[in-house]
């Protein structure tokens, strides 16, 4: 101790410890930017010293002031020098410095690799712990590729200390070089047994964070967690297999029908909360795809807990309870949503995060029946709530409540629109434009509300000057843009439309927003439109008329003068119009029809996925500039509109979406930087609109704006409680009629059933009928556009249409007996079919079938295999062009003493020929792996041909083979695509590959192999393409089309089906029809015309064909009578 | 896995920081301060967790220390109260009834613990036990290394 006491002294003498520092801070409080930074040029100075001890004192005050936020990465070299010192005081020193302050980006950390693997060996295991800790704090892919053999010896270490340190490093160590998982995860495994605890939980963690990530491979070892479940007592390592678990179920449902017991078992006995809560999250996870034979108990067990969790006292256990709540929700709503009241409760606590999980809850649990009670509710909670952002969230979520699937709920749209009315008297709320979006759909697609939500927004805008003082700043002024447009366009249904036009010309508008203005401007011409309308009727309307026109000649010119340029148009065109229309009047000429005329036309909402259904026009060129690609500045603007047709077709309440200010201010900006240093532009000394300004001065006028802070209540404007009871009213009487006439057999109905309805509304879901008759107006589809059935999906996964194809009726291929000539029974053929290519040009998709590819594996010689073929039969989806075909199973087993199933890659292809790129073709795979093993190292090779070649990547030889990216637990299926470049497509030809892969099971692995052939017809060159009667007989005309006949004789089909069958199979498309007789027409992706004339009589069809590659035309006439003379 | 823990005080200076991911300096003090002031903000009988950014965040108040972890996604989030917890037992074992002083004048015996108790963002010792005696050997060690020196300094001066 009294040496201890020395030593301090001494290290006293010549500098400041890091007690010191601390202290100093601490009574610098006022400077200690000051006060640092003195210390920094002193920590400088130690630095350059000799000594080992200064050193590491200095950097262990680096690592302090770190912490307070200052960059030490000056000092990085410093601490590796520490780092490297003999002395564990000092190395540990550096080791922290190091954890704390190194990167990936610092550079230094190449020079310190030796340095570590000296101390991971190092004889003393505290040095290789701190150097373990250290490295898992800044290990980067350079030092996980140099040190992971290092480490792995590690993991065999003597000493537990090290095992488990090793174990957990290389889970860092296989994020950042990948390549060691495979030859560390034996070890690792290894690892799941280890006699001391610490490393087997060690060993769990890192499996269980691996698996987290792909399940799919680690599916292996669920026996081996399974029995480490059911043994340990550790509720630490516990949670983590029940966590992996969790990651493992929805892959393998007979896990979950397994696990069902020890979890329960678990849920019933466990004290610990966090296992239990883990249980609960496992069940749920396993639930949501098993289906109902796999967690049933487990599901109503983890709802009751779920419900207990929620009435707990401790904030946070309610919040999980909720959380997990919102879990199940998300598949079975039938089981939380017995829970409304329990949740609406959790929106009175007062811990915000309760209340937003609670909101969340309450989106999946409204039915038609407890809409408006929630949402009354919720409006309660809006008026109450007083932090702005909390508010914010509940209105969004009132309108995401409202309009979800498709106002699916909604029952009464007057009620809905009394909502958004009332709504807009929050204050400072951000979701004006939510709003306003809301309305202006509703209105639109909602024919029945025209007339109720136009008297509403005639309201609005008549009450928005005593709003707008506080709307303006707060965006919830967006509303009024929604109003505005509304009635202008609607105006049919306006009572008054000189009054409301009096309200949007009020000089206060010209304080709202550019954009909101220029609307209120276009639909007062709307409404002035209506007022000529209704003048022709009678001599008192010509008076108003005549007022009205005054009244515009007299508010316009405040537009005019506005700033804004879209207003400043919209409103000179207007005020020209009115005094053209008043010269007319005086010549008592009657222009009410041709001003309505201006504005005529409905407008329909299109539906999402209309543009995309365009079919492309023949010989349109989507990315073909028009114009020669703009120089520089104007680039990012010509992206944004080429970027316009991808995107999301327009809506109606798309048009109105606001434009960016920021966009348009910088535009303009750019645009007037542009006319400045154009000499052929000639400039104004001053802009024009200022000139206005000056002269009247209108911007000088001081507005006083009203401040309101309660919200304002309008007289006339309906309230939603109001039909909340009224609501309730007609449902009770729709009820009572109802009751009245079949009250026997709806009693009979209830019971058989059962209960479940809670008694306030014994009415069922579907009893409820809408208050108006609501059509809400379907979405248009453009004419011709192409139907299909991919609707759902995602538009940008290429893989969308590769569904595993198969064609009703395709063509068989015979067994090719040359290749199968030494296995036991051959070949199986496999009718594949190949799918619809898809264009993905900007504008429009065409999907159609691109088919007949026939792909045909073949037996591999080395084992003797038993071939079951199963063919499936499936139907074809009503309405779907897309068809589903036989699809077929192989099952095979080795003859070698054990029944053993042996897999087979069963694999389903499709050829997408792509017109943008003649010469390309691309093979989709699927490869399904029927057997019980695992499937991996799968490798694709195939023989390229001199006219068809594999695209290989870079560097590879022409006969390397490509690995397949994937790796193929039992029965799961996945795709993969091999690009092919085709010289000729004028012929059809067959490309001889191997696919060879190693077979994984529990005795071991074993390199198969898998022949097959890949077919290329000529009809998989073909795209369907629509061809206009006109250019198809120009075509034909034409000198260079060389013709050839083919004759079908016994054909049982009728025509019609006949012709569908060449159009489906081989890609054509009906020009013209006649009786029995049609013209047909394809292409190919080089471009060759293909026109068929096909007659049918008595049985017999004659095909005369014209094209202009005649070899092409031989070979396709082949495959049709292929076709036929196979079915 | 845990992405980071961060001890703090209630007047928001940050006494101990452990970044189990990499990132840059800067996010780091961003994320800080932002997380500082969402944790500071709440009231005491609030949950301990909360949503933020793309993470769960578990937090505790100790005396005027709050310890506050971020984990991913699919972390159980009272198991990381847990972790919070035997952490602060740890301490307390270790400086004898800590408090904020201890933390900040030996904040590097903090880190020291820290790291036998956790690594690379997962748990390395479940026992508390075994925690503790590592780091009593290593003190050990280190003390083992700093008295020769201290002996040979003396025998210099005198």
């Amino acid at each position: 101790m009294a040496l201890k006491k020395v030593k301090g002294s001494i290290d006293r003498i010549f500098d400041k410890n890091l007690q010191d520092l601390v202290r100093g801070i601490r009574n610098h409080k006022d400077d200690e930017a000051k006060y640092i930074s003195t210390c920094i040029d002193e920590i400088k100075q130690e630095l350059k010293q000799e000594n080992i001890s200064v050193k590491a004192n200095a950097v262990c005050k680096l690592t302090y002031l770190q912490m307070l936020g200052y960059d030490i990465s000056w000092a990085a070299f410093n601490i590796v020098e520490v780092m490297s010192s003999s002395k564990f005081t000092y190395k540990r020193m550096g080791y922290l410095a190091a954890s704390q302050s190194f990167h990936d980006g610092t550079d230094v950390i190449m020079l310190t690799t030796n340095q570590i693997r000296k101390d991971l060996n190092s004889p003393n295991q505290y040095d290789t712990g701190v150097a373990l800790t250290g490295l898992s704090c800044f290990v980067t892919p350079d030092l996980s590729r140099d040190l992971a053999n290092d480490i792995m010896t590690l993991m065999s270490h003597t000493k537990p200390y090290i095992r488990k340190k090793a174990v957990l490093i290389m889970y860092k160590v296989f994020l950042k070089y990948p390549e060691s998982l495979r030859p560390a995860f034996p070890r690792l495994k290894e690892k799941l047994d280890d006699p001391d605890p610490g490393v087997q939980s060690a060993a769990v963690n890192v499996i269980c964070e691996l698996a987290r990530r792909n399940p799919k491979n680690y599916l292996s070892l669920a026996p081996l967690f399974f029995k480490l479940m059911t043994s340990s007592t550790n509720n630490w390592v516990l949670i983590k297999i029940i966590k992996l678990f969790g990651a493992l179920t929805p892959l393998e449902p007979r896990l979950g029908k397994k696990l069902i017991e020890p979890l329960t078992n678990l849920i019933h006995s466990t004290s610990a909360m966090s296992l239990l809560y883990e249980c609960v999250n496992t069940v749920i996870a396993g639930r949501t795809v098993s289906g109902s034979s796999g967690l049933c108990v487990g599901l109503s067990v983890c709802a009751s807990l779920c419900v207990r969790l929620c009435f707990s006292l401790s904030p946070s256990v309610k919040y999980l309870g909720l959380l997990a709540m919102s879990k199940i929700l998300k598949t079975h709503p039938k089981s939380v949503q017995s829970h409304k009241d329990l949740i609406l409760q959790c929106l009175d606590d007062k811990d915000e995060s309760i209340r937003l999980r609670a909101l969340d809850l309450l989106y999946g649990m409204v039915s038609k029946k407890n809409l408006m009670e929630i949402v009354k509710k919720l409006m309660l909670h809006v008026d109450k709530a007083e932090g702005t952002t909390y508010r914010d969230e509940l209105l969004t979520k009132i309108i995401d409540i409202c309009s979800q699937s498709n106002y699916q709920y909604i029952t009464n749209f007057e009620w809905y629109i009394s909502i958004l009315v009332e709504l807009t008297r929050l204050e400072g709320t951000r979701h004006g434009h939510l709003i306003a979006s809301q309305m202006l759909d509703v209105a639109v697609r909602v024919k029945a509300i025209r007339g109720f939500a136009v008297s509403q927004m005639a309201l609005l805008l008549d009450s928005a000057p005593l709003l707008s003082g506080n709307m303006q700043r707060k965006g919830i002024c967006e509303v009024l843009y929604a109003a505005a447009w509304i009635c202008g366009e609607f105006s049919e249904y306006l009572e008054d439309p000189v009054q409301t036009l009096e309200a949007m010309l009020r000089p206060k508008v010209s304080t709202l927003p550019g954009h909101i203005q220029a609307v209120y401007v276009q639909n007062a011409a709307k409404l002035f439109a209506a007022v000529l309308r209704n003048g022709q009727q009678g001599s008192q309307e010509g008076a108003a008329v005549q007022e009205t026109i005054q009244l515009l000649t007299d508010q316009l010119p405040i537009f005019v003068q506005s700033a804004d340029l879209e207003v400043q148009e919209r409103a000179s065109c207007f005020l020209q119009l009115v005094k053209y229309i008043q010269k007319l009047q005086q010549k008592d000429v009657d222009v009410g029809e041709e001003v309505t005329a201006l504005f005529a036309g409905e407008l329909n909402p299109v539906a999402p996925k209309a543009q995309k259904k365009v079919p492309v026009p023949e010989g349109l060129d989507l990315d073909a500039w028009i114009n020669d690609p703009p120089s520089e500045p104007e680039s990012e603007d010509e992206k944004s509109k080429s970027a316009f047709a991808e995107e999301e077709p327009q809506q109606p309440r798309q048009r109105h979406r606001e434009v960016d200010e920021k966009e348009l201010a910088r535009r303009r900006e750019e645009r007037k930087q542009e006319q400045a240093n154009n000499p052929f532009y000639i400039k104004g000394s001053t802009p024009a609109p200022k000139g206005y300004q000056d002269t009247m001065g209108v911007e000088h006028i001081p507005v006083v704006q009203i401040d309101l802070s309660v919200p304002l209540k309008v007289p006339g404007m309906a309230t939603s409680d109001k039909y909340v009871k009224i609501e309730e009213e007609r449902r009770k009487r729709d009820r009572a009629e109802k009751g009245k006439k079949k009250e026997k057999k709806k009693k009979r109905e209830k019971r058989s059933r059962g209960d479940r309805r809670n008694e306030s509304g014994p009415e069922s879901e579907e009893d409820i009928r809408p208050a108006q008759t609501v059509d809400i107006v379907t979405e248009e589809m453009p004419e011709n556009a192409l139907p299909s059935d991919d609707e759902d999906r995602d538009p940008n996964d290429p893989y969308r249409e590769a569904v595993v194809a198969t064609s009703k009726s395709t063509t068989e291929e015979p067994a090719d007996p040359g290749q199968g000539s030494d296995t036991e029974d051959a070949v199986s053929s496999f009718p594949l079919r190949c799918f619809p290519d898809v264009l993905l040009g900007p504008l429009g998709v065409t999907a159609r079938d691109l088919p007949a590819m026939h792909f045909m594996p073949q037996k591999s010689s080395k084992h003797k295999k038993k071939k079951q073929k199963k063919e499936k039969e499936e139907k074809e989806k009503k309405k779907k062009k897309q068809h589903r075909v036989p699809n077929q199973e192989e099952e095979e087993s080795v003859q070698n003493g054990t029944v053993e199933e042996e897999e087979d890659p069963l694999p389903v292809c499709d050829v997408q020929g792509n017109l943008q790129d003649s010469s390309r073709v691309v093979v989709s795979v699927i490869f399904e792996n029927k057997s019980s093993s695992f499937l991996k190292s799968m490798e694709f090779n195939v023989l390229d041909s001199l006219n068809a070649k594999l695209q290989r990547p870079e560097g590879a030889g022409p006969h390397d083979s490509l690995s397949v990216p994937f790796q193929l637990p039992p029965g799961v299926s996945n795709e993969a695509r091999f690009v092919f470049s085709v010289q000729s497509i004028v012929m059809p030809q067959k490309l001889k590959g191997t696919l060879t892969f190693i077979v994984k099971s529990d005795d071991g692995s074993s390199h198969e192999k898998l022949d097959f052939k890949l077919h290329f017809t000529c009809t998989s060159y073909l795209t369907t393409t629509p061809c206009y009667s006109d250019a198809y007989a120009k075509l034909l005309e034409s000198a260079d089309m060389k013709g050839s006949s083919a004759r079908l004789q016994g054909v049982g089909l009728p025509f019609q089906h006949l012709l569908a069958k060449i159009c489906f199979h081989h890609h054509f498309s009906v020009v013209e029809k006649i009786n029995s007789c049609a013209s047909l027409y394809s292409r190919s992706i080089q471009g060759h015309h293909i026109c068929l004339l096909v007659k049918y009589t008595d049985q017999t069809v004659t095909i005369d064909a014209k094209c202009d590659e005649s070899s092409l035309l031989g070979n396709l006439l082949d495959e049709i009578k292929l076709t036929f003379s196979q079915s | 896995m845990m992405r980071f823990m961060l001890l703090f005080s209630r007047q928001g200076k940050l006494r101990l920081q452990k970044w189990y991911t990499a990132a840059a300096e800067r996010d780091r003090k961003k994320m800080v301060r932002e997380l500082m002031q969402v944790v500071l903000a709440r009231k005491p009988k609030m949950c301990s967790f909360l949503e933020w950014r793309d993470l769960k965040i578990v937090y505790k108040r100790y005396a005027s220390l709050y310890f506050c972890c971020a984990v991913e996604e699919q972390d159980n989030e009272l198991v990381t109260l847990e972790v919070i917890h035997r952490f602060v037992e740890l301490l307390d074992k270790y400086f004898g009834s800590v408090c904020e002083l201890d933390i900040i004048f030996n904040f590097e015996k903090a880190y020291f613990i820290l790291d036998e108790f956790l690594m690379g963002g997962e748990i390395q010792d479940t026992s508390k036990k075994s925690v503790l005696k590592a780091i009593e050997q290593a003190d050990l060690l280190q003390e083992e290394d700093e008295s020769p020196r201290s002996v040979l300094e003396e025998m210099g001066l005198a």
